[in-house]
């Protein structure tokens, strides 16, 4: 039995059922930050007295990985793009780099996370390194969750484009839609953490 | 799970037993990506909660009548830890009425309503093969059990399961035993089971809708399930990142919900502080409003599909309840703070919240308005299904009425904390939405299995319950009116104002414990029917929707040819034609 409209598009409502999916996830995602950024500005609001970011945390090192993340999330547009152009080999580097680029973002978290507690630096600590392990712990998962995924398509997955190449370039580019969701929460963790 | 086994039984279409010959029976019955099975794994599963969660309201039902009384030989059962010579803990009692409601709410009904019901009927009533994805929603399902799991060995760590109410305020809920750690854990694989059965909803009824079907021309019971799936989406994240935030405070030392300074046995808590308690009812009742909702809507889709079908007539104004609805998913999103008066939050808020509110109420209103008035002229046919549907409308008016009072500030303050709020939410979820749920088991049984169940067990089940559930719940509307606290493990016998309304607690317990006598002749027919109830044909209601296109039981992949929706989903006894019922997949 096959579900229709899992590769090729509905007439009227011009989508592929993924396609909504994937869009239907990114909402809840957004109301799960959400919560957690209105959480932390009524913290904040609510707080005898809140330390800058820039004071405890590493901006430097935010900064690149902003960086990463941005960058991976171009290589994940091009990994996309090379399946919709039929250039499998392309896909494989573009792909591999997208991976390797979340790699890097999570050694460096590692580092930023390890010099903290080694400063005596815990969750338990105050409200702020509270909400920061909290949003940043979180957000890392959702990194390991994507980078996973890629990885599938990247490896055993990627057999199903000898066998359904359309269906496949669908999947890659709803993995992509979620890489990209992860880098824009990132982009809004950095200010909100780091920054303000 | 077991399961039963007249979905395999022989049915009318021969390619149906064919297809089944290939699965073997894990794949059948157990992992099964279909979506009647898993629809019917949730039911059952859901069903067995709901019971078991009755029967933990029975014990705390003994001590509220009988406080501090030794119950007979279960109190042994139990154990010194629980009720030592048979006399209930406080603490036990807390366990009790803690679980009781999260069990209820987000073991029973909501499984049973949405997982059940939703997945069970929706993509036969829009005439697809099945959900947009079949493995999504055996995922669903399995993180549903895992969470249900959870919630039942939390009773079995030391300390007992969670006892902080199904809310978990904080900071109580924060220095809670181990119970409430399991209780947050098995709310995570809820919430995410929740996540993906909506967006598999969702997904579905907008893409695999049948030729013809058309948005307005959807049984009101499939748009009910579509909002209702907007609403698990966009309303349980946040009670997600509450959880992670109470994992934290609990495991990880943070004060998210601690204030600074709190003193807990007399002693100042050695943690950070500067935390918000508020913060936890905020993100927990931005879900539990939209959660009401989510127990309400099905329950008024499945009345309605009954209530046309046994009145043999079209629905009264089908398009204004869709956009009741509609508007009524919306607004659940904004009044969840009526919830939290109490908490003195200032006439500002208060004002805004009261209003939204009150403006919630109109649609509610509007829907349960034109469901009575299908009723006026039609020839009413009262079998089981449509004796519970119609119950549903009066018993859901008193649980709705009563809701006013409280959506107001200054009403709502003296009656918050008492039995009133007990009473008013017990009538919109029990006989209301429970009720309605029976209906849709008599209603859709056939389908499932193809037999009836046995109308003469079906009447004593409806009248014993209709006559229990009012005599539980009317009785705590006058002891919540005396001003008896819903929090008291005697039941309020320690203050002399309760005095004269305390026998009625004992009026109230003997309605729970007769009622459950009566749920026996439902569990008897619903086993006995599956091979001896009354044979059915495809379309034993000769309802109109599309379901009843299907075969019964309908094979994987339901429809013999892919069925097309040529109007309304109620057009029954329509001028000049040549039966009184014209059903979609007709041309």
């Amino acid at each position: 039995m096959d579900i229709p409209y899992t590769v090729e598009i509905r007439r009227d409502t011009g989508l592929t059922n993924g396609k909504i999916g994937i869009w239907l996830f990114l909402a809840s995602e957004v109301m799960l930050f959400g919560a957690l950024f209105a959480s932390y500005i009524l913290i904040r609001t609510g707080a005898a007295s809140w330390p800058r970011g820039d004071t405890i945390l590493n901006v430097p090192l935010a900064t690149i990985n902003t960086i990463v993340l941005i960058t991976s999330s171009v290589t994940m547009v091009m990994a996309w793009a090379s399946l919709k152009r039929g250039r499998f080999g392309t896909f494989r580097m573009y792909m591999g780099g997208t991976i390797l680029l979340g790699a890097v973002f999570l050694v460096i978290k590692f580092f930023e996370y390890s010099h903290k507690f080694e400063t005596g630096l815990f969750p338990s600590t105050n409200n702020f390194l509270a909400i920061y392990f909290t949003l940043t712990g979180l957000h890392g998962i959702h990194v390991m969750g994507g980078m996973a995924v890629n990885a599938y398509f990247w490896g055993p997955g990627a057999k199903q484009w000898k066998t359904n190449p359309e269906w496949f370039t669908n999947r890659v580019e709803h993995s992509g839609l979620f890489w990209h969701f992860v880098d824009l929460v990132w982009i809004f963790l950095f200010p909100t953490l780091y920054l303000l | 799970m077991s399961h039963p086994d007249a979905v395999a039984s022989p049915g009318p279409s021969v390619a149906h037993e064919v297809h089944h010959e290939a699965l073997g029976f894990w794949r059948r019955y157990v992992f099964s990506t279909d979506h009647k099975v898993i629809g019917i794994q949730y039911a059952i599963t859901g069903l067995l909660f709901l019971l078991f969660g009755f029967t933990l309201m029975m014990l705390m039902r003994w001590q509220l009548a009988y406080p501090g009384s030794a119950l007979p030989w279960l109190g042994k059962i139990l154990g010194d830890t629980r009720m030592p010579g048979g006399t209930m803990l406080p603490e036990f009692y807390n366990e009790l009425g803690a679980m009781h409601g999260t069990i209820m709410v987000f073991l029973g009904v909501v499984p049973l309503a949405v997982g059940g019901f939703g997945n069970f009927v929706v993509p036969l009533q829009i005439g697809a093969q099945d959900m947009a994805f079949p493995r999504l929603n055996m995922a669903s399902y399995w993180f549903f059990f895992l969470g249900g799991v959870t919630m039942l060995a939390s009773f079995l760590v030391p300390g007992g399961a969670a006892q902080s109410g199904w809310t978990s305020y904080a900071p109580l809920s924060v220095i809670a035993g181990t119970g409430q750690t399991m209780w947050l854990i098995g709310m995570i694989f809820l919430i995410t089971s929740s996540l993906l059965g909506a967006i598999n909803f969702i997904t579905t009824i907008i893409q695999l809708r049948a030729k013809g079907l058309t948005f307005m021309r959807f049984p009101f019971f499939v748009w009910t399930q579509f909002v209702t799936a907007f609403l698990l989406l966009m309303a349980f994240p946040p009670l997600e990142a509450a959880a992670v935030m109470q994992l934290m405070d609990r495991l990880a030392g943070t004060s998210f919900f601690l204030p600074s300074g709190l003193v807990v046995s007399g002693q100042v808590l050695n943690h950070a502080g500067g935390g918000n308690p508020l913060l936890w009812q905020h993100l927990f009742w931005f879900l539990a409003h939209p959660e009401v909702y989510v127990l309400i809507l099905p329950a008024m889709g499945i009345v309605a599909e009954i209530i046309a079908n046994n009145t043999r007539k079209p629905l009264w104004g089908y398009r204004s309840m869709v956009y009741s609805l509609v508007f009524l998913g919306f607004m659940s999103f904004i009044v969840w703070a009526h919830h939290m008066f109490m908490t003195g939050m200032g006439t500002a808020m208060a004002a805004f919240f009261q209003t939204t509110t009150m403006i919630i109420s109109i649609p509610s209103v509007v829907i349960l308005t034109a469901l009575i008035i299908s009723l006026w002229g039609g020839s009413i046919r009262f079998n089981t299904p449509m004796l519970f549907a119609l119950s549903f409308l009066p018993m859901f008016g008193i649980g709705g009425l009563t809701g006013l009072p409280l959506g107001l500030n200054v009403a709502d303050i003296p009656l918050h904390d008492t039995y009133y709020v007990i009473a008013h939410f017990h009538y919109v979820v029990a006989p209301g939405t429970i009720f309605a749920l029976f209906a849709g088991i008599y209603y859709w049984y056939p389908k499932a299995t193809g037999r009836k169940m046995n109308e003469t067990l079906g009447i004593i089940h409806w009248i014993g319950s209709l006559i229990c559930m009012n005599v539980v719940f009317m009785p705590m509307f006058l002891v919540g009116l005396a001003g008896v606290s819903r929090r008291l493990y005697d039941g309020g016998a320690g203050y002399a104002f309760a005095q004269p309304v305390l026998h009625l607690n004992a009026v109230s317990s003997w309605g729970a414990w007769i009622m459950a006598l009566f749920q026996i002749p439902f569990i008897f027919n619903f086993f006995w029917s599956i091979r001896k109830g009354e044979k059915t044909g495809q379309n034993p209601w000769q309802a109109t929707t599309l379901e009843w296109a299907a075969p019964s039981p309908p094979p994987h992949g339901n429809f013999a040819t892919a069925p097309e929706a040529y109007r309304g989903p109620y057009e029954y006894s329509v001028p000049g034609a040549a039966k009184d019922f014209s059903p979609q997949f007709e041309a």
